[in-house]
């Protein structure tokens, strides 16, 4: 009994004067943790701001209208740009979007909406979790092995594919986790309109997780924009403007990797020119997806 | 028009767990019937079963015969065009939250994919919301304001609507107050009064005055099984089952 405090007697007399005290405890405790959640989030965005302004700091002297529109010179010339890897970065982006995002989020799909507690559902989720783990460079292999051999040459189409493999459980992960924060409310609503389930999961299950859905295909495509390994051996690189998916593409990231490890200067600002470019296109193209997302949103509707 | 719903001989389960024990009932037509009883004993269970909801539970299954008019629910119908002819209001107010007032009211129609011009579907939104009673206090703004925006109350007004747009026979209501305050409830009851002219109602509800105040018939159910199906009158006035007066005059449950 000694220890045990009845509500009343701490209430009583003395103890009265311990009220006070409890809470300035309390105070300091709610301060201490919110200064240690603020400076976390410095130490989370410093890195971020430090290779953003070191970048500009490097790469914008260098970058100029020739560099955006011309192609790469031979070594030793002055001037030249980077203007066939930005397109090509684009082509193979655009064409792993095409390939990925369909199979991941309709993979997301049946793991939330059909295959819920199924064995093979089961099977679907570990390997999808397996294949985020995968080293890039093994990725590129397989693209090489599955595409570059076949045809006999590398291509953007074979870098493409290398890209959608590794967008592929990244979104297939976050569209599950977003339909089944979905209520299952909305979804006997839509049921019990007369609706059919394959219906109801594309325009009102996945209409209604789209913003959750869409970050997972940005995450996504953030991550494989920069991908340099699995470019290596697939799209391989071009000096020169290329359109055809079926040959050798340049691409930013491999020019990066060309230019920065060779031994001229004039080379060495230019990767560091097409960082920069890189990272503004990775996020003007986030951007206007959010934007065009958020635009056929209606406000307050979430 | 309201058409009746006859159920005969249904047995509903939960696995290998047995929900519903050979229900037999039928609701008349252009009439309100109650369902009373406590809580899990099988009444969300029997009116899921009518639009074959119960059945979108994983390992749920149900036998035994309902029918909607001359509609067999089990037999010859698939889910979706049985429950295009049931609507059903459910117990917490579920608008779909990406969508405008008007949307919510027309989705019904659109999902089905329901051919009509902008002017016919107008008309279809403007009847359903005022048979809903929530007309006056949305019309200023249906395509820009979103269903989940509104207050709880019209928020399951709203969910009256868009179950009444797709013109169906019956409409099953499963607490649909019991997320209200008092006032919104009195709203949704005298809605339920105009619907009875042209639908054929089922309300399952917990609260027994509100079963004596919408209702004409009134069923109590217990562990499953229906107990007592009577007049509401009756049933709360003699009830002839003494489990059925024990529940009403408030000894158990």
């Amino acid at each position: 009994m000694s220890n045990s405090v009845t509500p009343n007697q701490a209430m009583a007399g003395s103890n009265a004067l311990e009220i006070p005290n409890v809470s300035k405890r309390r105070m300091v405790t709610d301060h201490v943790m919110t200064a240690l959640s603020v400076s976390a989030m410095f130490l989370v965005l410093a890195p971020l701001l430090a290779i953003f302004g070191y970048l500009v700091y490097k790469g914008v002297g260098s970058i100029s209208w020739d560099f955006l529109t011309q192609t790469p010179k031979p070594v030793g010339e002055p001037g030249g740009g980077m203007a066939n890897a930005i397109e090509g970065s684009a082509v193979i982006l655009g064409l792993a979007s095409l390939l990925g995002i369909p199979v991941g989020i309709g993979a997301g799909i049946y793991l939330a909406e059909y295959g819920r507690g199924g064995y093979l559902g089961f099977i679907v989720r570990f390997v999808s979790d397996v294949l985020n783990g995968v080293p890039s460079i093994v990725i590129g292999i397989v693209a090489y092995s599955l595409v570059v051999l076949k045809q006999k040459h590398f291509s953007a189409l074979a870098g493409g594919v290398a890209l959608a493999i590794m967008m592929i459980p990244t979104i297939t992960r976050t569209t599950e986790e977003m339909l089944l924060l979905v209520p299952s409310q909305i979804r006997e609503a839509a049921f019990g309109l007369g609706v059919p389930q394959w219906r109801t999961t594309l325009s009102i299950t996945l209409r209604t997780a789209l913003p959750g859905v869409i970050t997972g295909v940005m995450l996504a495509f953030a991550r494989v924009a920069g991908e340099t390994a699995p470019l290596l051996f697939t799209a391989f690189g071009n000096q020169f403007w290329n359109f055809n998916l079926n040959q050798p593409t340049a691409a930013l990231p491999l020019q990066i990797f060309a230019y920065a490890i060779s031994p001229f200067d004039e080379w060495h600002k230019q990767a560091w020119a097409g960082a920069l470019v890189l990272i503004v296109m990775i996020v003007v193209a986030v951007s206007a997806v959010r934007l065009a997302v958020s635009r056929g949103n209606l406000r307050g509707a979430h | 028009m309201g058409v009746s719903i006859q159920v005969k001989n249904l047995n509903a389960w939960f696995g290998k767990k047995q929900a519903l024990f050979d229900i037999t009932m039928t609701a008349a037509a252009n009439h309100c019937t109650a369902l009373i009883g406590p809580s899990g004993c099988g009444k969300s269970t029997f009116v899921r079963c009518i639009n074959r909801m119960h059945e979108t539970i994983p390992d749920a299954k149900a036998t035994g015969s309902v029918k909607i008019g001359e509609v067999d629910a089990y037999n010859g119908t698939s889910a979706p065009q049985l429950r295009r002819r049931v609507g059903m209001v459910f117990q917490k107010p579920n608008p779909f939250p990406t969508m405008s007032v008007y949307d919510n009211v027309a989705a019904g129609l659109k999902l089905n994919r329901f051919r009509s011009n902008a002017k016919q579907m107008d008309e279809i939104v403007e009847r359903s919301l005022k048979n809903a009673a929530l007309w006056d206090e949305v019309k200023d703004d249906l395509k820009k304001k979103s269903g989940a925006s509104l207050s709880g109350g019209q928020q399951q007004r709203l969910c009256i609507a868009r179950a009444l747009a797709v013109e169906p026979e019956v409409v099953l209501m499963d607490e649909p107050c019991s997320a209200l305050d008092p006032i919104s409830t009195g709203k949704i009851e005298d809605l339920i009064f105009q619907l009875k002219q042209n639908y054929t109602i089922l309300i399952v509800t917990h609260n027994m005055q509100q079963a004596a105040r919408v209702a004409e018939y009134t069923g109590f159910f217990l562990l499953g099984k229906l107990i007592e199906f009577e007049k509401t009158t009756k049933i709360f006035t003699t009830p002839s089952d003494k489990r059925t007066e024990d529940y009403i005059t408030g000894r158990f449950g």
